[in-house]
């Protein structure tokens, strides 16, 4: 009987062990351990076994039983976890696929210079301030120290409204509307979009400039070296060489053009900078006294000084563009590289 | 400005390179944009003498020569004629390469050898002269190559000079300059007039009638003089300079212009009807043709040099086709004037003729030198042609020119402006070295007088700019403004620029700038009626092309023109805004409206993902869009009002969009018409926000209500309404009744079709009730909820949806 009890075993282990459903296994389990299972059968059959084998028989057949059980258990696991295992397996994604949802815009390369600089000059104290686009020729020029008929409007080409009405050569004129109004110290910024009649590659009809006006007494060409410097430096990176040259502008004297090191070829001369290892970056000087006196400010008590500079310029030396015209053709694909 | 290096040095020693020297100049603020190199087109050409001519035994039209380069001696084929033992001549020898890019070889011709070339001046390109052999001076010695003995190369520096500079428009001006930067000294050329005896005032006078455009103009005759050409140095400096070399006459005027900075004219005498100048305004009308040909009428107001008779010149512009210096030319009328700057200016202006002259008297000329000029040409015209100058000078000069003389400066003002302790003495070197002089008048106080060439210099902060220019800005120490610390103000609406900026690309709008001028079609294009604000154009007097004609009015038209190039580039789906100006015309010599103006355009599908799912974006996208920035921005009370307003948009899908009654703006799928008419080829919604308006309608404040702790309970109905009943219509009949309990109504479903009746449909609301104290009952809720469904049905004949 014991030699029949050990072949159940080994029957039962092998049955098992080839068992690849949990049906499988749950038909191995009936087999031997069910109620008309062989091993419930053998167990059955205790009566027939002599008096003195019945307790080891019995204490076998219990032991083959346990093993059974632990085995079917075993088995039973390994397959719960291989279905859960098999559902993740059926539920795997390509992970490369690009996500769902908004992709966001661009802000126009012009307005992140444009903030750029804002933010560098409102750390200085400088508000921004605003004006008419359509300007009359007084604040365009004439407050400017340009009056008609003089040589230095030759340096802004200009669309007319009327003859006294233009459309704003730079930002200028709304430095004379703000000095009009308020008193000094005077701290301010006009950003904003001009018109000169011009169409090249580097040159737009319609293109932006930022100008800066800081008035108060005591101010020198010292310190407008200073903040210019500062500036230029926070732009273009601290190791930038700058370079002031004197320069002319009716609205100021001493005037400067503010050169820094060509940022493509580090001085050495190349197509960017026409060889001259320099690129102009902005207009500047002191502000000259008859434009004081045409706003009512004491020149011998107050001194001052403006800049400007065009951002498309700045936009185009930062990203390297070649051609201005593509900031105003708004083609998407150009766009979204900012 | 050309300014050739070779030639300055007539007027100025120094010691520096062309490189040197333009960023000397440069950082003085003569910004020198090219140095450019002058090469003669030609080598191997040397200076050789002709020493025996006899025909050729094969050819009529060709001589034999013997020519001799000092160590050898060449058998030489010539073509032309004008050739004869001991001419001094230009050889290109076996090796030397002529224009056009020819190599000399030795070869024969009609059986007799020609071991090398002699050359016109055509050949070489040293003149125009093609009709024979160029003839060189005698002097010259044998075998020198050409461009050393002729002195051709030179290295030229093209100087952008500034509009205040008139008196850097001439090499006297340069040279100036350069003294004053190195310590040299200016030499001037010697003018010593060789005067006849005959005296002008015998053959010819000037009045002037009109004086404020013309104080002062002097005049000399040079007799007898042969009119042909300039020589090689005179002609290589004015190609140097970029002038075309006309003739010995012509040449000297525009030769003395480049050097002292003075216009001149030379006038024929014998077309001068008699023989005197008149010099006047022009009259309405009259009709006038200038050297170069072309026949003006013009404008009132003109400076016209006249003889006794007639105009022969557009003064300090052009002078007259009637009067020019011909070849057979014998007498000379040489003008020198002073002509007022902006009368010049308007004229050249005016008569669209921006000559070397006007662009000379413009900005202001030397008044000391104008007689100086005139000596110098005369001395020229004699010397180059041949002919004798009239004793005395004509010279009418019935208003003085000011110049300015005694101008207080004070150190203390320059230090203040510099931010620099000059030192006295520098300040005062500085200013000599201009040529001003310089007078003490008490400590720290000079009286300064200017050179009469610097006609930019009248004030203080004139000479301290001078000041601060040569003592080099790189030396100017850099400091920071010591002011005082003030609050910086920012605009509300550049403020909130920003952050619609920013919530818009986050919503997936790109941002674009687009031309403030655009096209008048756009009226049309965009079907504005005929009364239609947007039609009041602010027109440009001169635009650059009709396209940009006039400032934009709304700024719909180019965001959809920008949808269309974008089509064609392929890229269908498009997200933009602009965040700019729209200008109204108000009346005529006021400045037009301008609004800032927030405009949008959403096209294509709403997703670009190509494997996701995809639908083609609608007025709700572009609504929800809208709805989310104004959320974020705490404007929650906004009403979208179907309305017809907008004729470029859809009559039966835009809105107003309006808070507390004002519209702000409108929204809306862009009309058919509009899109066939601009054949965009792909359906677009718009939006146009007033940035002022929105700015103001925004309420900041922020109050917090209290939330509740207790649960919400909802309740659903569907009404069955007519077709045509708005959702916010319904949900406002229901948010009207004021009932405190309910926390929120919405919809959440809408049904047409089938098994309702045809013209009707049914708005899914769904109710939310809640107490701040108490979770409510169910039999408090049905009481409120049915007071509420039968109000609503009462107020709208709504029926209930089993």
């Amino acid at each position: 009987m014991i030699a029949d009890l050990q072949q159940l075993e080994k029957d039962a282990l092998a049955e098992l062990d080839s068992a690849r459903t949990a049906d499988a296994v749950q038909a191995v389990r009936t087999k031997y351990l069910g109620r008309k299972g062989l091993l419930t059968g053998l167990l059955r059959n205790i009566a027939s076994v002599p008096p003195e084998e019945k307790p080891l028989f019995g204490k076998r057949c219990n032991e083959v039983k346990e093993r059974l059980e632990a085995g079917i258990a075993a088995v039973q696991d390994r397959q719960a976890q291989a279905q859960k295992e098999d559902v993740l397996a059926r539920e795997k994604i390509d992970v490369t696929l690009p996500g769902r949802g908004i992709r966001p815009g661009r802000v126009h390369p012009i307005t992140q210079i444009r903030r750029e600089i804002c933010d560098v000059f409102a750390a200085f104290g400088f508000s921004v301030v605003e004006g008419p686009e359509v300007e009359l020729d007084y604040y365009n020029f004439e407050a400017l120290n340009i009056p008609k008929d003089h040589p230095a409007r030759d340096m802004q080409d200009t669309f007319y409204i009327s003859d006294n009405m233009v459309l704003r050569t730079h930002t200028s004129p709304v430095q004379v509307r703000i000095m009009e109004k308020v008193q000094p110290p005077v701290r301010i910024l006009s950003p904003g979009r001009v018109y000169r009649p011009d169409s090249d590659v580097s040159h737009t009809p319609m293109f932006h400039q930022i100008e800066g006006l800081l008035v108060d007494r005591g101010v020198s060409f010292a310190d407008l070296k200073g903040i210019l410097s500062a500036f230029l430096k926070k732009v273009f990176g601290e190791d930038t060489v700058l370079r002031f040259r004197p320069s002319f502008f009716p609205f100021t004297e001493p005037s400067a053009e503010v050169d820094i090191r060509c940022v493509m070829c580090a001085g050495k001369g190349c197509r960017v900078c026409g060889q001259s290892g320099w690129l102009e970056i902005l207009g500047s000087g002191m502000v000259d006294p008859a434009v004081f006196q045409n706003v009512g400010y004491d020149p011998e008590v107050y001194t001052g000084f403006a800049f400007g500079l065009g951002l498309e310029r700045i936009a185009m030396l930062k990203y390297g563009i070649s051609d201005i015209r593509l900031l105003f053709e708004n083609d998407i694909r150009f766009l979204r590289q900012f | 400005m050309l300014v050739s290096l070779k030639w300055l040095q007539d007027y100025i020693d120094h010691q520096l390179t062309p490189q040197e020297l333009a960023d000397r100049l440069t950082m003085a603020g003569l910004e020198v944009d090219e140095i450019k190199t002058i090469a003669p087109a030609f080598t191997g050409v040397v200076v050789a003498a002709i020493l025996s001519v006899r025909p050729h035994p094969n050819a009529d039209k060709l001589s034999l020569c013997d020519v001799t380069d000092g160590t050898k001696t060449y058998p030489i084929v010539c073509g032309a004629r004008n050739i004869a033992p001991g001419d001094v001549v230009p050889l290109a020898r076996i090796g030397a390469v002529i224009p056009g890019g020819y190599t000399i070889k030795s070869t024969t011709l009609r059986g007799e050898k020609s071991d090398g070339m002699l050359c016109s001046e055509a050949e070489l390109e040293i003149g125009d002269d093609a009709s024979g052999i160029m003839q060189l001076p005698s002097g010259l010695v044998l075998g020198t190559p050409l461009a050393e003995a002729l002195n051709l190369g030179d290295t030229v520096l093209d100087i952008s000079i500034t509009p205040n500079r008139s008196d850097c428009l001439s090499m006297i001006g340069i040279a100036r300059e350069v003294a004053a930067l190195t310590g040299g000294k200016v030499r001037l050329p010697a003018i010593n007039v060789a005067q006849a005896d005959e005296d002008i005032a015998s053959l010819s006078s000037v009045s002037i009638i009109d004086a404020d455009v013309c104080p002062r103009y002097t005049a000399r005759m040079i007799k007898n003089v042969t009119i042909g050409d300039s020589p090689v140095w005179m002609k290589a400096r004015l190609q140097a300079a970029g002038m075309r070399p006309i003739n010995n006459v012509v040449d000297v005027t525009n030769f003395v212009m480049l050097e002292l900075g003075q216009p001149l004219h030379a006038f024929d005498y014998r077309f001068l009807e008699e023989g005197r100048i008149v010099v006047r305004k022009s009259k309405a009308g009259e009709e006038f043709v200038s050297l170069d040909g072309k026949s003006r009428i013009l404008p009132d107001d003109t400076l016209l040099i006249c003889d006794g008779k007639k105009p022969v010149a557009i003064g300090g512009i052009m002078g007259g086709l009637n009067s020019e210096v011909k070849d057979d030319t014998q007498i000379i009328f040489l003008e020198s004037a002073y002509f007022n700057p902006s009368s010049i200016r308007r004229s050249a202006r005016r008569l669209a003729m921006p000559t070397d002259a006007a662009f000379r008297f413009e900005r202001g000329i030397d008044p000391g030198g104008v007689t100086r000029a005139l000596d110098r040409a005369a001395q020229l015209i004699a010397e180059l042609s041949g002919g004798e100058v009239l004793k005395n000078i004509l010279d009418e000069y019935p208003q003085p020119v000011k110049t300015a003389e005694n101008i207080p400066l004070r150190l203390s003002r320059v230090r203040e402006i510099i931010g620099e302790d000059i030192a006295d003495e520098d300040v005062v070197s500085l200013l000599k070295s201009l040529g001003m002089t310089v007078q003490q008048e008490g400590k720290g106080k000079y009286f300064v007088t200017p050179p009469t060439c610097r006609v930019d210099i009248e004030r203080e902060i004139d000479l301290i700019e001078e000041v601060v220019r040569l003592y080099g800005y790189d030396r100017v120490p850099v400091t920071l403004p010591a002011v005082a610390v003030t609050e910086t103000a920012v605009i509300p609406r550049l403020a909130l620029e920003e952050q619609v900026r920013q919530l818009l690309t986050g919503a997936g709008f790109t941002e674009t700038i687009h031309y403030s001028f655009t096209s008048p079609a756009l009226a049309d294009c965009l079907g504005l009626p005929a009364d239609d604000e947007r039609r009041r154009f602010v027109v440009i007097r001169n635009p650059l092309t009709e396209e940009q004609s006039v400032m934009r009015t709304t700024l719909a038209y180019e965001l959809l023109e920008t949808l269309k190039r974008n089509i064609n580039n392929a890229a269908f789906n498009l997200k933009i805004f602009e965040i700019g100006r729209a200008f109204r015309f108000r009346k005529e010599g006021e400045l037009p409206v301008e609004k800032n103006i927030l405009a949008g355009l959403l096209s294509g599908k709403t997703s670009d993902d190509v494997w996701g799912a995809r639908a083609n974006v609608d007025f709700y996208d572009l609504k929800g869009a809208l709805e989310n920035i104004f959320y974020d921005l705490k404007l929650t009370d906004c009403v979208y009002q179907a309305e017809k307003a907008e004729p470029f948009l859809h009559p039966g899908q835009s809105a107003g969009i309006y808070v507390k009654g004002i519209r702000i703006g409108c929204l809306g799928q862009a009309h058919p018409e509009v899109i066939n008419r601009m054949d965009v080829r792909a359906q677009a919604y718009l939006f146009e926000i007033n940035m002022d308006l929105l700015e103001k309608a925004i309420d900041r404040r922020i109050s917090y209500r209290e939330i509740s702790k207790f649960p919400a309970v909802t309740r659903d109905v569907a009404f069955v309404v007519p077709e045509a009943m708005e959702a916010r219509q319904m949900l406002e009949i229901v948010l009207n009744q004021r009932e405190d309990l309910l926390e929120n109504v919405g919809i959440f479903d809408i049904y047409a079709g089938k098994g309702l009746e045809e013209g009707t449909k049914s708005l899914g609301l769904r109710f939310s009730y809640r107490a701040l104290d108490r979770t409510l009952t169910d039999t408090e809720i049905n009481v409120i909820h049915e007071r509420i469904v039968h109000n609503t049905v009462r107020l709208t004949g709504a029926k209930i949806r089993a």
